[in-house]
């Protein structure tokens, strides 16, 4: 259309140079392409299934499972179904993914705001760290914690004793455990209550700064209400709360809480390893601020705080959110190395052991994916919505 | 904490310190205010809590001579261990007179790509040339035999060998796949673009295990009957569909960047789809998308060590295999950070130059 | 469609790929088209499957599969090794990598029939057993309740264990890895109590420890481990095949056809059995679709199956394990073979 000569008549062009045209062909290829590979594969499929005799189909998940799995977040014994192994599975990769992701955020902006330090010695720490461990395997440096350090902690009946309430050893750290009194609801309540409360104040301080100017103390009043209702109602309402000690009876550890060490080198790896991944992040996101918002916010008068607080961590925030995001996203998905080392997750119990025992392969791993796309689906969702919230309204 | 003291103002200056020589410089830097001070100190104690001891087991107190486990003196790092099984740590079992092979494979594959790094030199487009098509053929020969070479199995291929021949595989496989992906994306074409972008999509969202335990696996149950891949080609066709996946995205990143211009000078000059894309946007987009491209293989290197799920000696197993041998107990720490240290300088190196080229192509396409 | 696609996959990947026959009934062509056969073993037992730092792999799993390639190929050489772990080894054998999984796999029904697989016999007779630090004073497998246990993911073991426990309300703390290996070394580390496998694994697993002394096999057995090669369902003909290769190596053994001797047998042999076996009389070979000597390369290249036994797991080797069960039927065993006529 463009070589058109100005002036000239339109002529009609052959229909196959017609985009319209052109494109739907196309398009159709395309389709049909891709059907026709995936119907391949599909009959394929069948074929091979039907001639050695393979059954398939969901039915094997009301079928009792039959082993033991060493930790469980729901009640879960051997008689229970696959079914119910993958809950188990999928909460345990939950577990591990969210304390990795809150550890990993943790550790990453220290790092990060240290990379930035005037202080040169702990720039050059930070530096160091970034380039060290981010360019070493993970799954080397989940062998290196589970097999090269926590392999040599003692054994049971030589655990590390803290004052006779937190134990470790080789099996794994072993805390008291938190028995919750019927009372105790009181206290929960309370605690909403307290949040409820907070949010109020939040945005009646607000309200009251935008009308008269004068700021209000939100932050520490509102921990104050936060923990001190709360703390009050467990007081009055008798102390519902006692502690269940570990104890070494016969061979193993017995009541308490117990991290077992294979979650604790996930755990670790994945945090040393995502943090140095963050710490770049938040360095990038605060130099892509620039020093011209701080000179700004310091001629209008404000103070060092307010500047960090309203100027520079909320444009930071907005360079940040999306690769931190993709880090989540690798977090959860890095935590399925778990199977190298016996950590129950979701793919190790349901791709591996499950797979194994009752030999449906499609349908095992077809639930793993599923699983794994839906967790990064709705992620990605969430921070399109964020993006689109925060996104910058230009003029 | 320290930045807070960066922005305070000071309403009274003090009188100037020392701001050059040795005391300026430790001023400045380490104990500027109280704070700082004190952080100094503390990182100064860390340093000396685990510099002191991991360099003596590292160095001091290592062992570095000897055949057997015996000859390490405890307290130290065995690196005899190392030594012993270096062989099968860079080439796997790939039989031992046949093993200059991969070194001259590896050889030409450093001096093909010298002339590429610089700037200007005349030898780029030959050297090119010979990379793209003449290298892979000579490799993949020198690797597999054939030509009047001892045929070896892939089976055989182990250690550092395979863990750069998937990483390197991978990346070039991945890279049209990818371009297309990208292009496929970008297009006005409603079911084109939701092919590609379901296929992005979805490789994206799963864990690189599960693709490589499917490939394994599973591919097999996909193909007609009787016809079956090799096991190293079936997890690079894994890694490959994997990797392609975010090289699309890498390269979308590309497209983005070239200036809407550009695109529509193409149209205006009346350029066919596949010439202004070949011509004139891929040619800036690629360029600009090296480094994103270095980084992608850089994460792929890394991640060529989960082939150890199904199976496969790479640099990583075939260490973690030797720490089980009887005769060589209690060496896993030797182990991991001999692998550590492989890992370290190849990804790191690549990172270093990945970051030298942005600093380079900085010029031109900054919006 | 499947014609062209498999031309051009073919060229494409004629090196590296090898396309075959496709329907039922063909893996023997299949095989002889490849010139190898692909046998899947274990990702490293000493005396079953092993590779040593040489890179071969050796053990009776192994051996078992050499017997194969001499029958099939008269040459014990051309076999492939594919060392599987435990969770990929039947999803392997059903997707046709490998045409026989050899690797110490137990029989079991279902194995038979929801995963498709044909068990071609028994190799080793085994069952399942316990292996403790001597430190904790166990005598009986009854008093360890409350311990927890090393297994390896995706074994009969696994679900045995759990059986065993319920039914003596006890309690246990499973750890599972996906290698043997890595079982073994958390067990000598201390991770766990104990560590539960089939008996011959637990003595394999004991001589790679660093004081293999410090270690005891508790008396109970708690289950029926039959371990032997398996094949895919819907070829009957190379079920055969797999299937008497292990009846042909018991029946020489019962015969005293050795490796040694096995030249000699085919020229003075008198008794008509051995005279079928070594295809001296009769076209018994014909019938398997092999060359009617094969059992004499099977014998002569890997032995009978006491010579297997022996020179992987038995006196001769670092396993020291007895016949006991795995004794021929004459000798107070359970190995019997049907005659071969």
């Amino acid at each position: 259309m463009s070589t058109q000569q100005p002036g000239s008549l339109p002529s009609k062009p052959p229909f196959w140079n017609d985009p319209a045209v052109r494109a739907t062909v196309f398009q159709v290829i395309a389709l049909a392409a891709v059907l026709a590979v995936g119907g391949y594969l599909f009959h394929n499929t069948q074929v091979n299934l039907a001639n050695r005799g393979i059954a398939s189909g969901f039915g094997f998940l009301d079928q009792t499972a039959g082993f033991g799995i060493v930790q469980h977040l729901i009640p879960y014994t051997e008689t229970d179904s696959y079914g119910r192994v993958f809950w188990v599975g999928l909460l345990n990769t939950l577990l591990v993914a969210a304390l990795g992701i809150l550890f990993a955020t943790l550790l990453g902006f220290v790092l990060g705001v240290a990379r930035l330090s005037k202080n040169w010695l702990i720039a050059k720490i930070a530096l160091v760290y970034i380039e060290l461990f981010r360019n070493i395997p993970l799954l080397l440096q989940i062998f290196f914690w589970y097999f090269g350090v926590l392999r040599h902690l003692p054994a049971a009946r030589d655990s590390v004793n803290v004052g006779d309430v937190i134990f470790l050893n080789i099996r794994g750290l072993y805390i008291p455990r938190p028995v919750f009194g019927d009372a105790f609801l009181f206290v929960v309540i309370a605690f909403f209550a307290a949040i409820a409360g907070t949010v109020f104040l939040a945005r009646w301080a607000h309200r009251r700064q935008a009308e008269t100017g004068q700021p209000f103390h939100t932050f520490w009043v509102g921990l104050g209400i936060l923990v001190g209702v709360p703390l009050l109602t467990f007081f009055l309402s008798g102390m519902p709360l006692s502690w269940e000690v570990p104890k070494l009876t016969g061979f193993n550890f017995r009541g308490g809480m117990v991290m077992i060490p294979e979650l604790a080198s996930l755990l670790v790896a994945l945090t040393i390893y995502t943090a140095a991944f963050i710490a770049e992040i938040v360095r990038s996101g605060i130099l892509a601020v620039s020093h011209g918002q701080t000179e700004a916010a310091h001629a209008l008068g404000l103070q060092h705080g307010p500047t960090l607080r309203l100027v520079i961590i909320p444009q930071a925030m907005r360079v940040i959110i999306p690769p931190l995001t993709s880090q989540y996203l690798n977090v959860t998905k890095n935590s399925t190395l778990a199977a190298a080392i016996g950590y129950p997750d979701l793919v190790g119990l349901f791709a591996g052991t499950t797979l194994n025992q009752t030999g449906q392969a499609i349908e095992t791993i077809s639930i793993t994916m599923a699983v794994y796309l839906a967790i990064s689906l709705l992620i990605s969702t969430l921070m399109n919505w964020y993006n689109k919230r925060k996104s910058l309204v230009e003029r | 904490m320290e930045t807070k003291t960066t922005f305070t103002p000071h309403p009274e200056l003090p009188p100037p310190a020392n701001t050059v020589g040795a005391v300026g410089w430790l001023r400045a830097n380490l104990f500027s205010s109280p704070a700082n001070s004190l952080l100094t100190l503390f990182a100064l104690y860390l340093l000396w809590l685990l510099l002191p001891p991991a360099l003596e087991w590292l160095l001091f107190k290592a062992t570095w001579s000897g055949t057997t486990r015996a000859d390490c003196a405890p307290g130290g790092a065995c690196w005899v261990f190392i030594k012993m099984r270096f062989g099968q740590f860079m080439y796997g079992f790939f039989p031992e007179p046949e093993r200059w092979r991969v070194n001259l494979a590896w050889i030409l594959a450093v001096l093909g790509i010298l002339p590429l790094l610089g700037k200007r030199n005349p030898l780029r487009l030959p050297a090119a040339v010979f990379m793209l098509f003449v290298y892979p053929l000579i490799a993949f020969v020198l690797f597999s035999g054939g030509f009047g070479l001892a045929p070896v199995e892939t089976s055989q291929w182990g250690g550092l060998m395979l863990t750069l021949v998937i990483a390197v595989v991978g990346i070039a496989g991945a890279l049209p796949g990818g371009i297309l992906l990208a292009l496929g994306r970008r297009s006005k074409m409603p079911v084109i673009k939701t092919i590609c972008v379901t296929f992005i999509e979805f490789w994206r969202g799963v864990p690189l295990i599960t693709v490589l335990f499917m490939s394994s696996v599973m591919l097999p149950l996909f193909l007609p009957e009787g016809m079956s891949f090799d096991k190293l080609l079936r997890a690079l066709i894994g890694v490959i569909l994997f990797q392609s996946a975010y090289m699309a995205e890498v390269v979308r990143g590309g497209l983005q960047a070239i200036p809407k211009g550009q695109y529509e000078a193409a149209d205006a000059l009346g350029l066919s789809y596949p010439k202004a894309m070949g011509l004139v946007i891929l040619p800036q987009a690629l360029k600009l998308v090296i480094p994103g491209i270095v980084n992608t293989l850089i994460a792929l290197f890394k991640d060529t060590s989960l082939v150890i799920i199904i199976g496969l000696f790479d640099l990583l197993n075939s260490i973690h295999a030797a720490t089980v041998d009887p005769n060589w107990l209690g060496m896993s720490t030797e182990g991991y950070v001999f692998a550590a240290l492989m890992f370290w300088l190849f990804c790191f190196g690549m990172s270093q130059y990945s970051q030298w080229l942005e600093r380079r192509l900085h010029t031109g396409h900054k919006r | 469609m499947t014609h062209s696609f498999r031309r051009t996959a073919g060229a494409a990947l004629a090196l590296l790929a090898t396309t075959g026959i496709a329907h039922a009934g063909a893996t023997l062509d299949a095989v002889k088209k490849n010139g190898f056969v692909k046998c899947g073993v274990s990702d490293g037992l000493p005396g079953f499957s092993y590779t040593d730092d040489k890179g071969n792999v050796v053990g009776i799993d192994a051996d078992f599969c050499r017997a194969v390639a001499a029958a099939v190929f008269g040459d014990a050489t051309k076999v492939k090794f594919t060392p599987l772990t435990a969770k990929e080894r039947f999803t392997a054998l059903q997707s046709g990598e490998v045409d026989v999984l050899s690797r110490n796999s137990t029989w079991t029904s279902s194995r038979d029939t929801a995963l498709g697989l044909n068990f071609a016999g028994v190799t080793y007779y085994d069952g399942q057993g316990f292996l403790v630090n001597k430190k904790l004073g166990v005598k009986s497998a009854k008093e360890l309740d409350g311990a927890s246990v090393c297994i390896q993911a995706g074994t009969t073991t696994e679900l045995n264990l759990a059986d065993y426990f319920r039914s003596n309300k006890m309690k246990f703390t499973p750890i599972t890895y996906d290698k043997s290996d890595e079982s073994a070394k958390a067990l000598e580390a201390g991770r766990c109590d104990f560590l539960t496998s089939d008996q011959s694994q637990l003595y394999a697993q004991r001589i790679k420890f660093a004081n293999p002394d410090e270690f005891v096999v508790l008396p109970e057995v708690i289950s029926k481990e039959p371990l032997g090669p398996a094949v895919r369902h819907g070829d009957d003909e190379w079920f055969d095949i797999v299937k008497w290769t292990l009846f042909a190596q018991l029946n020489a053994e019962e015969l005293g056809i050795t490796s040694k001797n096995v030249d000699e047998m085919v020229k003075s042999a008198t008794n008509p059995d051995a005279k079928r076996l070594l295809g001296t009389e009769g076209e018994r070979g014909k019938d398997f679709g092999l060359a009617n000597d094969w059992v004499v390369k099977v014998v002569k290249q890997v032995g009978n199956y006491g010579e297997m036994f022996e020179r992987n797991v038995g006196e001769g080797s670092a396993l020291k394990i007895k016949r006991g069960q795995n004794a021929l039927w004459n000798q107070g065993g359970l190995q019997y073979a049907p005659p071969f006529r």
